[in-house]
């Protein structure tokens, strides 16, 4: 039980249906974020967020500084990627990707006697700048999706012509079971969170901002309120999962529903995660891109579990190494949170911009999982936030009868695998479903 | 990772967590709903209900690992197991042994197997077993046992010699349905609630039977819709008929809690197999089983129409399930 539960605020709002797996946050969730200690290669993969890959602008034998730009946004729906450190381009090649693939990097080997100081960027005052300007800024900084799914902030913040944002909603719900990091965030930079937000706010013309928070975090409730001006309310929602999930959380706050394929910007509306808003400060305030983020690293195959302050780049395997290094038992490390997280065949890869955490694990539960047929128990209908049939699509794409995914609305999914998880049959609805959805896409791709 | 290298990861999918009830258990936790019923039943009939069950089970069991011998057993999932269960006790407490194990072949046999296995089939394989035992032996599963034969009793009729008729040497008697709707013999609600009636071996006992499914409704081992939806809607139906005329027929407490309809409502109308997945849906088949109940009891041949009443639903529920989609987010 988590040791803030005695402060739990009795709260209503929420999404309807989701699930309640266990929150497994106590080993991290008191520990304050820590900086980790330089380390002498890091490897930036070009690819690091949704949208085309960065385009390198350094040669290896370069000598680049903390914080420098070392590759420009590949189009528009990119970004651009400093350098975490100060040090020399190692190369520009290949390297394993999270992803498990090799993909483009660029390697930089850090100076172990440089000092590691931020010179600060150029960059004008967040006041009275058009937002087109606002988008190039934000883009210059490199932001993306701090909340994991890594999709390019300026994307989200350029608004169209005719449009306006009338709510801007920040996301500090941290749904998924283990991780802290946006806990931490929030509760040790309120400030940072708050300017960040009221940035977005002021320049999209936002009267409201809202921060949603999981009843499970009040000391990052109660630190955000203390700052918070009368704009931005501090929500505390319900803890349950995918509370996270950017449709959940604005149907929690106001009660809206972003229509089917349609985006929050649909009903007036700005989502970003606390990291994100944390990071808009950083670079307006401060003058600092996006070079380091905050990861948890936790799990019952970690002897130390903690909340670092993490350069981009760093190898997991040593932060690994400094939480105590994997125990004997550790059968699984997973990039993210245990429900929508990305496992890892080794440790030579990369934290990324949208690493949330790093999460070893002790058991595999395909491996003790006995498969059994669906009894049509509807506990994944009951689960599934987007009030769709998992178990109908899975069967869909099992045969895949393309037609009907659409019809069974197989694309409004955002494989949150809430119903892979409740599956009493232990049936891997999500896996299906994404297949499904390939499918789908590649059909109308021919069309 | 003390020599440095990282053990052997191991990749699979997301998600990496997993909620704690399986297959296999909540057909476990169905199965320990079935003790108490069982026990109940004993008291009122004796032992010898024990080998009606246990043929049962012995048919559908036996059957289930017959075809399935090839591939994965399947008898781990206990659905089997509880399939025999079942049919076991909506049979009469002194139905001959041999039909009872035909039954049981029957209900997988017919009910299931044919249909693919487990989770594939249209009808309650139960009642699929039962319906084929009351096409099969019209007069032995219509032919009831006085409740308070003692703890010991075990009617000589079970041992009946395949094909051959036994004789009838339990001490036979009506059921409440058949007192109302041949003699316009209304039997008092308490004796119904507590079990003292002729009846199915685990259908006589109605509080104990809304205690199991308060269990299992709290266990989520089903759709509480289900039972409450059937429950309510036999009281109203049969309110309205009792409105119109109390002389003719009986008061909706009475239909409740008399004949099978509170162990279908429990046990029958909650196989998740066979009902419908969506939350609306779940209210039409209730309501729908309600009605066909009631007119079946009160119009029909029959004095009793809870197998047929859940048969016909279980045929309708593909439909109901493709109508009662539910809208989806933000459609």
């Amino acid at each position: 039980m988590s040791s803030s539960a005695a402060f739990k605020e009795n709260v209503s709002r929420t999404f309807r249906h989701g699930v309640h797996p266990p929150e497994n946050k106590e080993a991290t969730e008191c520990r304050s974020i820590e900086r980790v200690p330089f380390v002498r290669e890091y490897v930036l993969p070009l690819s690091q967020h949704i949208g085309a890959p960065s385009v390198a602008t350094v040669r290896a034998g370069e000598r680049v500084l903390r914080g420098q730009q070392i590759a420009k946004p590949g189009g528009f729906v990119s970004t651009t990627l400093h350098t975490p450190v100060t040090g020399t381009v190692k190369a520009v090649e290949p390297r394993l990707h999270p992803n498990g693939k090799m993909m483009p990097a660029v390697v930089i080997e850090a100076d172990p006697f440089a000092s590691q100081k931020v010179e600060p960027a150029e960059r004008p005052s967040p006041d009275g700048i058009s937002n087109k300007q606002l988008v190039e800024e934000v883009q210059k900084a490199g932001l993306v999706g701090l909340g994991g799914a890594a999709f390019p902030s300026h994307v989200k913040l350029s608004l169209p012509k005719d449009r306006k944002i009338e709510f801007v909603v920040i996301n500090g719900c941290e749904c998924e079971p283990y991780l802290t990091c946006d806990d931490r965030l929030m509760a040790e930079r309120p400030e940072a969170v708050i300017r960040g937000t009221e940035i977005m706010m002021k320049n999209l013309g936002a009267d409201r901002g809202y921060i949603g928070i999981e009843a499970n975090k009040p000391e990052a409730a109660a630190r955000l309120r203390e700052v918070a001006p009368a704009s931005i309310e501090i929500v505390v929602v319900q803890v349950k999962y995918p509370q996270g999930a950017e449709k959940m959380l604005i149907d929690a706050i106001m009660k809206r529903e972003v229509p089917s394929g349609g985006l929050p910007l649909d009903i007036e509306v700005l989502t970003n995660n606390v990291g994100t808003a944390a990071a808009v400060a950083d670079w307006f305030d401060r003058g600092v891109p996006l070079i380091e983020r905050v990861v948890t690293v936790t799990g019952p195959g970690i002897p130390h579990p903690r909340n670092l302050m993490v350069p981009l780049g760093t190898p997991v395997s040593t932060i690994v190494e400094y939480c105590g290094g994997l125990t004997e038992n550790t059968r699984q490390v997973i990039m993210g949170g245990p429900m929508m997280g990305m496992p890892q065949k080794s440790l030579d890869v990369p934290v990324m911009k949208g690493t949330s955490g790093i999460l070893a694990l002790t058991s595999v539960f395909q491996e003790t999982a006995q498969e059994y047929p669906c009894i049509r128990c509807a506990r994944c209908l009951e689960a599934c936030p987007m009030f769709l049939n998992p178990t109908r699509l899975a069967q869909l794409a099992r045969f895949e009868k393309i037609e009907s995914l659409e019809e069974y609305h197989a694309m409004d999914c955002f494989e949150c695998a809430s119903c892979s998880y409740v599956c009493p049959s232990n049936i891997p609805l999500v896996q299906w479903i994404r297949m499904g959805k390939a499918m789908l896409r590649e059909a109308k791709s021919k069309q | 990772m003390k020599d440095g290298r990282s053990p052997d990861l191991i990749l699979s999918t997301s998600p990496f967590l997993h909620a704690q009830a399986t297959t296999p258990r909540i057909m476990g936790d169905v199965l320990l709903c079935t003790v108490p019923v069982i026990l109940a039943a004993c008291w009122y009939f004796g032992l010898g209900i024990l080998l009606v069950v246990g043929a049962s089970v012995l048919g559908a069991v036996g059957t289930e690992w017959i075809f399935t011998r090839s591939g994965p057993s399947t008898l781990r999932d206990n659905s089997a197991l509880l399939t025999g269960v079942l049919l076991g006790l909506v049979l009469p407490p002194s139905f001959p042994l041999w039909m009872a194990f035909l039954g049981g072949v029957a209900s997988i046999g017919l009910g299931k197997l044919v249909f693919g296995g487990l989770g594939q089939n249209l009808f309650n394989p139960a009642l699929v077993g039962r319906a084929f035992l009351q096409a099969s032996f019209p007069t032995a599963i219509t032919t009831w046992t006085a409740p308070s034969q003692g703890l010991l009793s075990v009617p000589e009729r079970i041992f009946a010699i395949p094909l051959l008729q036994g004789a009838t040497d339990a001490v036979s008697t009506a059921t409440p349905l058949g007192l109302a709707k041949f003699s316009k013999e209304f039997t008092d609600v308490l004796s119904l609630m507590i079990g003292k009636i002729g009846g199915s071996i685990g259908e006589t006992v109605g509080l104990l039977l809304i205690l199991c499914g308060i269990y299992m409704g709290i266990r989520r081992v089903f759709d509480w819709r289900l039972p409450v939806s059937t429950v309510l809607s036999v009281a109203a139906f049969s309110g309205i008929f009792f409105l119109i005329d109390s002389e003719k027929y009986p008061n909706p407490l009475f239909m409740v809690f008399s004949g099978g309809l509170m162990f279908a409502a429990v046990f029958m109308v909650t196989d998740p197999v066979t009902t419908p997945t969506t939350p609306k849906g779940a209210w039409i088949f209730g309501i729908g089983v309600g009605f066909l109940v009631v007119l079946i009891r009160l119009f029909g041949g029959l004095p009793e129409g809870v197998m047929y009443a859940v048969l016909l639903m279980n045929a309708v529920t593909p439909y109901i399930n493709q109508y009662t989609q539910p809208r989806r987010f933000g459609g």
